[in-house]
């Protein structure tokens, strides 16, 4: 099985995806002879041609606008947003439009549409590429929002996502698009949405994060396990909608939570995910449940960037904490 | 200086005010009972829009956009259009809806609050109503590359008003029509007023029709008051998108007879001298003026023909206020293809009418 990064496991879901089925298409700014500013889509344009791999004008609302009505005459198209901070105008198509289409009509028109966009910060580029939109989009009715964490998930949830015959936004951690690799069978198979996948099993405390945070998540446990504390992990994966019965059933068994996200605090997802546990899991926690995130400010730019995120010294030190909370 | 472009925007018109010909009609309009035909439908959607204010302003129905006085183009536009083709429209496109087979119940549902309405019998494909201003522009974009890339013979067509055309998606959407020569042709109902903002505070340019030529697509001006010209406009414009020839812009000049909607008072920002110029205008009397002219209409014809629209409303009226309401259940099960199982819980406590059960886990 070949070893491949993040970026690379999204392209041979594209691949797989334009090969297995005629109606699914690719569009975005620099999406075709330019393989995507990130190599996302390198190579599709050679072997599906200018039809299925359009380059298009630099217009976030056509791109998003035109996929809807791609999607509503029954094709599959994946739309590239290039940065998530120029996914914001974005944001009135697939709210006012994506997300309403089926419900809408009663079923008449779907929208089978993906709208990919990497995000997160961590790579020192420059402003407006750097944001963490998924509460934002995780709030909209209708739509999926999908953020993987690995090459493995990467490939099989961009898959699912493509299938799905309702409207997906699918968030790209940037920072870990070339972070590591992992054995991907281009297999075909696509994974589960709408679930979380539990990635360490443990009793003392349960880590819930999705996209990059998994990363610093993981390290985090295996610094607890040197001591002798076992963290179950979980990676949300699929924000909207929420499988908010696995993270119960894992805070059942440990007591204690710490959700980690590296979006600003406030009206966060993990604010959704603490909201939850408190409202239908308080007779399982020993303490309270903690929310690790970035700040609440402008995201800033590289120098800063480092202070701002919330990385594996922030996450201990609120894990020791709840740890020794009651 | 080197000039290096000239474009010019031509203004189409075949009717004048009173309904004389002003020249030799195209071979469009030269059968008469076709005209007669559009002629009917006009009648029975004005009888309908009117009844629809009488509904509103009885409580019986919710806030809704008359479509008085753009009568010639929904019905000339649509007239030109094939079954399979593709409209997109905004909420003023009542007539044009009726005009595809969109039935007069569903479009009271619609306006009445219920989505059923959106669940169109005839036509399958044809959009719903898109309230936001401007962003169906770029759907129409998206539907129109689907039938390209599948080499099917259809037009995407795209209803907008003047105030949309200020919308930076009406731009992105005439560009990348543009861009790829898409079977796609836009519409501009230009009736002056933008709620209450005019037409002249819309735009500094001359015409709304040249703002094709930015986009590399022909732009041209109609009379929205003459019918014949609508759909002659209209049929050049979407058979040559249909040959493969790429998008057009068309700015049919009209005016709002109404109200922008029934929670407007338009006696606020605009004169009553204006209004009775504009009604001396309008569409459905011009062409009735002509029809009489060449003898293919009479005033029996005319009086059998409002007995029959007002039958028509009536009875659709009545099924209408028959119809029951829509099951709770209806907010979730057309959301997603399937439930997903995080709305399970909330689907459940919608239907347990009155209990304290809490609402389930996020969604």
């Amino acid at each position: 099985m070949p070893q491949v990064t993040l970026v690379e496991a999204v392209n041979l879901a594209l691949a797989r995806a334009m090969a297995d089925d005629a109606e699914v298409l690719v569009l975005g700014q620099d999406v075709g002879t330019d393989g995507g500013v990130f190599r996302a889509t390198v190579g599709l344009l050679e072997r599906f041609g200018p039809e299925r791999v359009i380059d298009t004008p630099l217009a976030e609302q056509l791109i998003t606008g035109m996929t809807i009505g791609m999607a509503a005459e029954g094709l599959k198209p994946v739309a590239e947003i290039q940065f998530s901070g120029f996914g914001y105008v974005c944001i009135d198509q697939i709210l006012n439009h994506a997300g309403r289409m089926r419900h809408r009509t009663q079923g008449r028109i779907s929208c089978p549409m993906v709208m990919r966009t990497p995000c997160g910060a961590g790579i020192h580029p420059p402003e407006h590429h750097s944001e963490s939109p998924e509460a934002m989009f995780a709030h909209i009715p209708g739509i999926r929002v999908v953020y993987p964490s690995s090459p493995r998930r990467a490939y099989g949830l961009l898959l699912a996502a493509i299938q799905d015959p309702d409207p997906v936004v699918f968030l790209e951690p940037t920072r870990l698009y070339r972070l590591f690799k992992e054995e991907v069978e281009d297999d075909a198979k696509p994974l589960a949405l709408d679930t979380c996948f539990t990635l360490r099993e443990g009793t003392d405390i349960t880590l819930v994060t999705w996209g990059a945070m998994v990363h610093e998540t993981l390290q985090v446990a295996s610094r607890l396990e040197q001591e002798g504390l076992f963290a179950e992990v979980i990676d949300v994966a699929t924000l909207r909608p929420l499988d908010m019965d696995t993270i119960l059933a894992s805070v059942a068994k440990t007591g204690r939570c710490v959700v980690v996200t590296e979006a600003p605090r406030s009206g966060s997802f993990a604010a959704e995910i603490a909201a939850n546990l408190a409202e239908h899991g308080l007779l399982s926690l020993f303490a309270p449940v903690t929310r690790v995130a970035s700040y609440d400010v402008v995201v800033p730019l590289s120098r800063l960037e480092a202070a701002y995120m919330p990385g594996t010294e922030r996450i201990l030190d609120a894990v020791r904490k709840c740890l020794a909370f009651g | 200086m080197t000039i290096v472009g000239r474009f010019e925007i031509e203004a189409r018109q075949y009717l004048d005010v009173q309904g004389r010909a002003l020249q030799t009609l195209p071979e469009s309009a030269r059968e008469p009972e076709l005209l007669v035909s559009l002629y009917r439908q006009m009648v029975l959607a004005r009888a309908f829009d009117q009844k629809m204010l009488a509904l509103q302003r009885t409580g019986q129905l919710g806030t809704f956009a008359s479509g008085l006085g753009k009568e010639a183009i929904d019905i000339g536009v649509t007239s030109a259009m094939r079954a399979e083709d593709s409209l997109l429209i905004t909420y003023r496109e009542t007539v044009a809806q009726l005009a595809r087979g969109v039935s007069m119940l569903e479009i009271l549902l619609y306006w009445g609050g219920d989505e059923r309405g959106s669940n169109y019998a005839v036509p399958r494909t044809d959009f719903p109503v898109c309230i936001t201003i401007a962003s169906h522009c770029c759907h129409a974009v998206g539907a129109a590359y689907a039938m390209k890339l599948r080499r099917q013979p259809r037009v995407a067509v795209c209803m907008i008003g003047d105030g949309a055309s200020s919308k930076g998606e009406f731009y992105e959407a005439l560009n990348g029509a543009g861009t790829w020569q898409l079977p796609v042709v836009f519409v501009v109902t230009n009736n002056q007023w933008a709620i209450s903002v005019p037409r002249k505070v819309q735009s500094a340019a001359q015409t709304l029709a040249q703002k094709a030529i930015a986009a590399g697509i022909p732009g041209i001006q109609v009379d929205g008051n003459d019918l014949v010209a609508v759909r002659q406009v209209a049929l050049e414009a979407i058979e040559r998108a249909r040959a493969g020839g790429g998008a057009t812009l068309i700015e049919a000049v009209s005016y709002r007879l109404a109200d922008h909607t029934t929670a407007d008072d338009a006696s606020r920002y605009r004169d009553a001298d204006e209004v009775a110029a504009a009604w001396q205008r309008e569409p459905i009397g011009r062409l009735r003026n002509y029809l009489l002219g060449i003898e293919a209409w009479s005033k029996s014809d005319e009086e059998a023909l409002l007995r029959r629209c007002a039958d028509q409303v009536q009875e659709a009226t009545q099924a209408y206020l028959d119809h029951p309401a829509p099951a709770p259940a209806q907010m979730f099960d057309q959301l997603y293809a399937s439930l997903p199982a995080a709305l399970a819980p909330q689907r459940r406590q919608a239907l347990a009418k009155g209990t304290a059960d809490a609402a389930g886990h996020a969604g």
